[in-house]
C-alpha cells in the first residue's frame, strides 16, 4: 500500500491544492472523517468546518463552507463551494457568510429550518476556529 | 472638393480615433488573458463536479422519486430563457449573435404555442430583446458594477432561477451564452440546465458509499450544479466578450490606418495641385507682360 495519495482541493474559482498527501481530515456532513491512502470509496457532502491536510509541504489547514468530497483508495478530491486558507485575515469572509445566513434565517421555510440552524451553528463554530 | 484645411482636420480626427481603438484593443487583450485564466482555473471544478453528478444521476435518475431538477416537471409548456450578454458594446457581433440565437429559439417556442419567459443578464441583450419581446421579460441581472466575475454572482443568478422554479414559474430553463473557441471565434450556445441534462451518465466503475444517502447528496448537488453551469457560462462569456472586442478593435485600428493613408494621398495631391495652379498663374502673368 503506498503511503501517499493524490489530493486536490478545488473551489469554483480556482484550485487551491493539488499534490500528494498522507492524510486529509474532512468535515463531512455527518461528522469529521480522515481520508488516508486505501480508504474505501466514499462520496460525502461537507459542512462548514476546517479541513486539515498533511501533505508534502507540511500540514495545511483550510476553512471550507460546504460542497462535497470524493474519496478513492488512491485519490481524494474536495470540491468546496468556498475555501480559504485558515488565517486571521480570512475570518472576515466567514463572518460575512454567517451574517448572510442569519439574515436569511427568517425566510427559511419550516421544513429546512433545522438544516439552516445547523448551518448557522457550523458557521459560528468555524468562525471560532478560524483564529 | 474639400479644402486643404478640411482634409487636415479629417486626418487628425481619424488619427485620434485610431489611438482610441488601439488603446481599447490593448486593454481588451490584457482583460482577455485574465478572463481566460479565470475560465481555465474554474475548469477542474466544473469537470469533476459534472462527472460526480453524472454518475450519481445515472444510478438514481431511473427511479421515480428523483428530484424535480433532474427529471423535470413532466411538462415543457413554460420556458425560461436566461440570455447572457455583455454590459458594454463595441465588441463586434458578440452581443448580436447571442441575441440572434435566443431570438430564433423564442420564435420557435412561440410558434409551438409555448409560454416564454426571459431573464437577461447584461445590459446589451436586454436592450436588443426589449424591442421585440418586451412583454416576456421577467427579470434582469445587472453586472455592470462587477469588475471580476466571481462564483457569488453565478450563485445569485442561480438562486433567483431556482426560486422561480420552486414557485412553478417555468418547466424548462435554457441559458444562452457564447462559448470561447479562440480570439477570433466565439460560438453562441444554448444549454439546458433545468431539467439537468447530464452527459456521460454511465454507472461509476467503483462502487461508492454515500454519506448521507445517494438521494440526499443528489438533492444537495443539483442546485449547486445549476450555479456551477451558470458560473462556467459567465466565464466563457467574459472571455468571448474580450476576444470579440479585441478582434473588432484590431479591425477598426487597421481600417483607420487605411483611411489615414488614403486621406493623406488626397491631401498631398490637392496641395500639389494648388502649388501647380499658383505657378501657372505666375508664369502666364509674366508671359503676358
Amino acid at each position: 500500500m503506498p503511503d501517499k495519495m493524490q489530493f486536490d482541493l478545488v473551489s469554483p474559482e480556482r484550485s487551491l491544492v493539488s499534490g500528494l498527501a498522507t492524510a486529509v481530515q474532512i468535515p463531512g456532513a455527518e461528522g469529521d472523517l480522515t481520508a488516508m491512502p486505501g480508504h474505501a470509496p466514499l462520496i460525502t457532502t461537507l459542512r462548514p468546518g476546517i479541513l486539515k491536510v498533511s501533505g508534502d509541504d507540511g500540514p495545511a489547514e483550510f476553512a471550507v463552507t460546504g460542497g462535497f468530497a470524493e474519496i478513492n483508495s488512491d485519490a481524494t478530491t474536495v470540491l468546496a463551494e468556498r475555501a480559504y486558507p485558515r488565517s486571521a485575515e480570512n475570518r472576515a469572509a466567514i463572518e460575512e457568510h454567517l451574517e448572510e445566513a442569519r439574515k436569511l434565517a427568517t425566510e427559511v421555510p419550516d421544513e429546512h429550518r433545522d438544516a439552516h440552524s445547523k448551518l448557522m451553528d457550523d458557521l459560528a463554530k468555524l468562525l471560532d476556529d478560524m483564529v | 472638393m474639400p479644402s486643404l484645411k478640411d482634409l487636415k482636420n479629417r486626418i487628425s480626427s481619424v488619427k485620434s480615433t485610431r489611438k482610441i481603438t488601439k488603446a481599447m484593443q490593448m486593454v481588451a487583450a490584457a482583460k482577455l488573458r485574465r478572463a481566460q485564466e479565470a475560465a481555465e482555473m474554474a475548469r477542474p471544478y466544473t469537470e469533476k463536479f459534472n462527472a460526480v453528478l453524472g454518475s450519481l444521476a445515472a444510478s438514481v435518475g431511473k427511479t421515480g422519486n428523483a428530484p424535480l431538477l433532474l427529471r423535470g416537471t413532466g411538462s415543457d409548456q413554460t420556458h425560461l430563457l436566461v440570455v447572457m450578454t455583455a454590459e458594454r458594446g463595441l465588441c463586434g457581433g458578440f452581443n448580436t449573435s447571442i441575441v440572434r440565437l435566443a431570438r430564433l429559439k423564442i420564435n420557435e417556442l412561440l410558434a409551438q404555442g409555448k409560454t416564454v419567459k426571459i431573464l437577461t443578464v447584461g445590459k446589451k441583450g436586454r436592450e436588443q430583446l426589449r424591442r421585440d419581446f418586451g412583454q416576456y421579460l421577467v427579470g434582469h441581472v445587472d453586472l455592470s458594477d462587477v469588475k471580476r466575475i466571481g462564483y457569488d454572482n453565478a450563485r445569485d443568478i442561480a438562486t433567483d432561477v431556482l426560486a422561480r422554479f420552486k414557485e412553478g414559474e417555468f418547466d424548462v430553463c435554457t441559458i444562452f451564452f457564447s462559448q470561447f473557441k479562440s480570439v477570433i471565434a466565439q460560438e453562441p450556445t444554448a444549454l439546458q440546465v433545468i431539467p439537468a441534462k447530464l452527459e456521460g451518465g454511465e454507472a461509476p466503475s467503483t462502487v461508492y458509499e454515500y454519506e448521507p444517502s445517494e438521494e440526499g447528496i443528489l438533492a444537495d448537488l443539483l442546485p449547486r450544479g445549476v450555479a456551477t453551469q451558470i458560473f462556467a457560462a459567465l466565464l466563457e462569456n467574459g472571455a468571448s466578450e474580450q476576444g470579440a472586442r479585441m478582434s473588432a478593435m484590431d479591425n477598426a485600428t487597421r481600417n483607420a490606418g487605411e483611411m489615414i493613408d488614403k486621406l493623406t494621398i488626397v491631401y498631398n495631391r490637392s496641395r500639389q495641385a494648388a502649388i501647380t495652379k499658383e505657378l501657372i498663374e505666375i508664369i502666364s502673368g509674366a508671359e503676358a507682360l
